[in-house]
């Protein structure tokens, strides 16, 4: 018992355990509607996207919530654009706009040198460098997504399930996908320093898939992957110390985990209530006017 | 543009649209009155869904006007092909999606419980309430997504294609629900490939290929010619109880080369 709660003892830890929990819950509200909007793509690529704001901002001594952010917010916001125009083919625009700001900071990392904060730690996640402007980060992201859920709880809902019905009922549909996101880039910004950017998509998509395999019932789908997000960042962050193995790979492996027994567990009811999961995976976010005759 | 009666709810006037290739609707002339109860019917590609969608409001003409009296209550049940049955929604969860003005808050209201089982009721589902949206029949989908529109207390009912998919037995539930909202003064326009089912049960007809090319009873429209412009085919119509009955009997047009004659 005693080794177990050693960790504790230690700030940074203390600082991470924190951040992964906030990380996981963040993430796993923000993936019910990345999983059932079939968004999954778009949230491993804006985190690659992000990379490169990371990388420029440590190398030019800027501000890493400021220049990260702008350009999470940039590619979000440009990636939103071109799904719901169609200007081309939307996996192809987010393929070119993401692997290309990804390739950007690796070689700007390779050129300047990896001054500032840890370049294995952006891609991988990790607790050492937590401090606690990190811890206040993320509060701040959970609470101001958490804000937005709760009061966009209809809108989010009905965007998300019936886009074109709900835009014929008044709801911006086009303010409510820019918002999500946001909320997707705030996310994916405050959590990366833990999980990682090639890691976070896993933390998005595990908890929403176990909390639907669980429910068909939609505001349970959104508790119960907050609460499962939560959980694996605990766990995962816990074994991180123990195994001394890198933050971001734990807490994955414990969703994963997490996920072959609910898997198991709940059979081929589980596996029926995920089936249709990837049923929007071509249309990213589904324009109002498809192409109907 | 202004409407030519105090009824009406919606006019359509020069009405073009397209999707960057040929036009899926040309120059469509069409009034929605108060009390209507429409079915357009066309072959498959014919606009019919497009034309519902103008009415709706999610597309915009590409040529022409649109004018909606100000304030219309439209509802919207969408093809059940088009929706998504392994989203995790209850009935009551679906139904309830529409209400997205008024409250903020995410759980619903004491009223707003009772709205909802009220129309549940109405449709004979209420002990359907807290299942999954996937586990009902056809017919039990179709008046889910009624339901869902008559929360907002529409004006006008629009539904794409309510009778596909369904058997015989529980399309004529739906038709005769429909009859019933009707009665109660919504006034209805719905699209559907069913000829037979749309004599016995609507008033008015739109046929559509395009652009409209009859309109008025089923009577005045069912007619051969007004037909075979529609479908490209000719095809027989018979009376029965006083009703059209279209044989279907599929006589393809001459420029069209039979399969089983090709080899011989």
């Amino acid at each position: 018992m005693e080794e177990l709660l050693r960790p504790f003892d230690f700030e940074f830890f203390r600082n991470g355990l924190i951040v992964a929990t906030l990380a996981g819950a963040l993430c796993g509200m923000v993936g019910v509607y990345v999983v059932l909007k079939g968004m999954s793509y778009i949230g491993h690529g804006l985190s690659h996207a992000i990379f490169g704001g990371f990388a420029a901002s440590a190398l030019l001594g800027v501000n890493f919530a400021l220049g990260a952010g702008v350009w999470g917010v940039a590619s979000a916001l440009m990636i939103n654009g071109v799904t719901r125009r169609r200007v081309i083919g939307a996996d192809a625009a987010i393929g070119v706009i993401t692997t290309a700001s990804f390739a950007l900071g690796l070689a700007l990392f390779a050129v300047f040198g990896r001054a500032g904060r840890s370049f294995d730690a952006a891609l991988f996640g990790s607790i050492l460098g937590v401090g606690s402007e990190d811890v206040w980060a993320i509060v701040a992201v959970t609470v101001l997504v958490a804000l937005v859920v709760f009061f966009g709880y209809r809108q989010l809902l009905f965007t998300t399930f019936d886009p074109e019905v709900a835009e014929a009922s008044g709801v911006r549909t086009a303010r409510v996908d820019a918002l999500l996101m946001l909320a997707l880039a705030g996310s994916i910004l405050a959590t990366m320093q833990v999980l990682g950017v090639t890691l976070i998509a896993a933390t998005l998509v595990i908890p929403a898939t176990v909390a639907r395999m669980l429910t068909d019932s939609f505001s349970r789908m959104l508790l119960l992957a907050t609460g499962i997000g939560a959980v694996t960042g605990f766990v995962g962050m816990n074994l991180s110390y123990h195994l001394d193995v890198q933050s971001g790979p734990t807490i994955v492996l414990v969703g994963a985990a997490l996920f072959a027994v609910v898997f198991a567990v709940t059979g081929r009811r589980g596996r029926r209530r995920t089936a249709g999961l990837d049923r929007h995976a071509t249309t990213p976010l589904a324009p109002v006017s498809s192409t109907p005759r | 543009m202004t409407p030519s009666s105090a009824t009406e709810l919606v006019r359509l006037a020069g009405v073009s649209c397209s999707y960057g290739g040929d036009p899926v609707l040309a120059d469509v002339d069409l009034a929605v009155t108060a009390r209507q109860f429409s079915g357009i019917v066309g072959p498959s590609g014919s606009g019919k869904t497009t034309l519902l969608r103008v009415l709706l409001g999610s597309v915009e003409p590409s040529a022409g006007t649109v004018w909606r009296r100000p304030g219309l209550r439209v509802g919207y049940v969408p093809q059940v092909e088009a929706v998504d049955w392994s989203f995790p929604v209850t009935v009551s969860e679906c139904v309830l999606m529409a209400r997205t003005h008024g409250r903020v808050l995410p759980w619903r209201s004491r009223s707003e419980q009772a709205e909802v089982r009220d129309i549940l009721g109405r449709l004979g589902i209420e002990e359907l309430a807290s299942r999954h949206i996937r586990d009902l029949s056809g017919g039990q989908q179709q008046r889910v997504f009624i339901a869902r529109a008559l929360l907002g207390a529409p004006e006008l009912l629009l539904m794409d294609e309510p009778t596909s998919g369904v058997d015989v037995r529980t399309r004529h539930d739906v038709l005769h629900l429909l009859e019933d909202l009707h009665g109660d003064g919504l006034a209805i326009v719905l699209t559907t490939h069913d000829l037979n089912g749309m004599a016995a049960h609507l008033p008015h007809i739109v046929c559509l290929n395009t652009e409209v090319l009859g309109e008025g009873s089923p009577r005045q429209v069912l007619t051969p010619d007004v037909l075979e412009r529609t479908y490209g085919a000719r095809m027989e119509i018979l009376e029965h109880a006083g009703m059209p009955v279209v044989l279907d009997r599929y006589a393809p047009a001459d420029n069209v080369v039979r399969l089983r004659n090709k080899g011989a």
